[in-house]
């Protein structure tokens, strides 16, 4: 293997790997925020403000993901 | 389609001349997808001071938010007023009312610096996904790039915005602020001060790969989908685009109010 397919596949790695725990995270947040919404519908503007941000904050771990990988495939 | 049979047909025809010529024409061929730089390039230099093309992009958007906030001062004096008028006040007291969420009666105090952050950042998301931006080349660098979609600016966002909630600790707590970082109290308290100080730095890079991954991601998907297909298929993508340049505005500004709040508050 040499050292390009090497980065092809550590570039791959970097996001795939790095996609899990987001994902798992975001998930949980939608399901609660779900959860919440049932709860007190009459909330759901604050709801969806907060669940908006607080999915955005978990997805900046899979963009640092992100940003390695292109490091790693472009530069 | 074209363009990449036509490269090939180049690459065949060099390949029969000389293997030399052959192998620099493989190299160009594994680059030949969509045009991705991970750093802003320069374009021109004024006076030995190359202007890179992201600096350039965000000259217009300066441009076009001085002409907005001219014509709103003009027309706040004005008896009769625009549907422009309107429009900005309404973007204004959205914003405004999203941001007293977070800060309750210190909102007037902090809008305007906030209110700054997320203006700068929204026009220039916004601005980087208009046709032409990226896509005009001037000796094989794009012309303009979304200012946000390089790591200079946000780095010199997120520094602001880190060195801003030091500045309102110390103005609203005083010498009492550095009690967070430094505190000999006890040997908890002492270490937990040691990870204050850390957080602090961390933040700068959280917020800066944060705003430049979502939007230099956002280009790169982009340019890879409507080179893989070139009509229609991009929309959604960038509806989406659209969408991610606004949370990620609000995401921006939303912490550094959020880390403001915290700053000038005592703890007990």
């Amino acid at each position: 293997m040499d050292a390009e397919a090497a980065k092809l596949i550590g570039a791959a790695l970097a996001i795939g790997i790095g996609a899990i725990g987001p994902g798992i995270g975001i998930g949980i947040i939608g399901g609660k925020a779900m959860e919440s919404l049932g709860r007190n519908p009459e909330a759901e503007s604050s709801i969806r403000t907060n669940m908006i941000l607080a999915i955005a904050l978990t997805e900046g771990i899979a963009i640092f993901a992100l940003v390695i990988s292109l490091i790693i495939k472009f530069v | 389609m074209t363009a990449t049979y036509l490269t090939a047909t180049t690459e065949h025809a060099a390949q029969a001349t000389s293997p030399h010529v052959a192998d620099t024409a493989a190299k160009a061929e594994t680059h030949a997808g969509p045009h991705v730089s991970i750093k802003a390039e320069p374009v021109f230099s004024v006076a030995g001071f190359p202007i890179a093309n992201s600096m350039l992009l965000s000259f217009f958007v300066f441009a076009f938010f001085i002409a907005i906030v001219a014509k709103y001062n003009t027309d706040a004096k004005k008896p009769k007023k625009s549907g422009l008028f309107y429009f900005v006040t309404f973007a204004l007291r959205g914003i405004y009312g999203l941001f007293e969420s977070a800060l309750g009666d210190k909102t007037m105090y902090f809008f305007p610096l906030i209110g700054a952050f997320f203006f700068y950042i929204l026009l220039n998301n916004w601005a980087g996904l208009l046709p032409g931006v990226g896509s005009v080349l001037i000796h094989h660098v794009p012309l303009l790039r979304a200012n946000t979609a390089d790591l200079n600016t946000t780095i010199a966002l997120a520094l602001v915005s880190v060195f801003m909630v030091q500045f309102y600790g110390v103005k609203h707590l005083g010498g009492s602020y550095f009690k967070k970082f430094i505190n000999f109290a006890n040997p908890i308290s002492f270490f937990v001060g040691i990870l204050e100080i850390v957080s602090e730095f961390s933040r700068i890079l959280s917020f800066a790969f944060r705003l430049f991954g979502n939007i230099f991601a956002g280009e790169v998907l982009l340019a890879v989908v409507s080179f893989l297909i070139p009509a229609f298929v991009s929309f959604p993508f960038l509806m989406l685009e659209t969408f991610v340049g606004l949370i990620q505005a609000v995401v921006f500004s939303m912490l550094s109010a959020i880390l403001f709040r915290l700053a000038i508050t005592s703890e007990h």
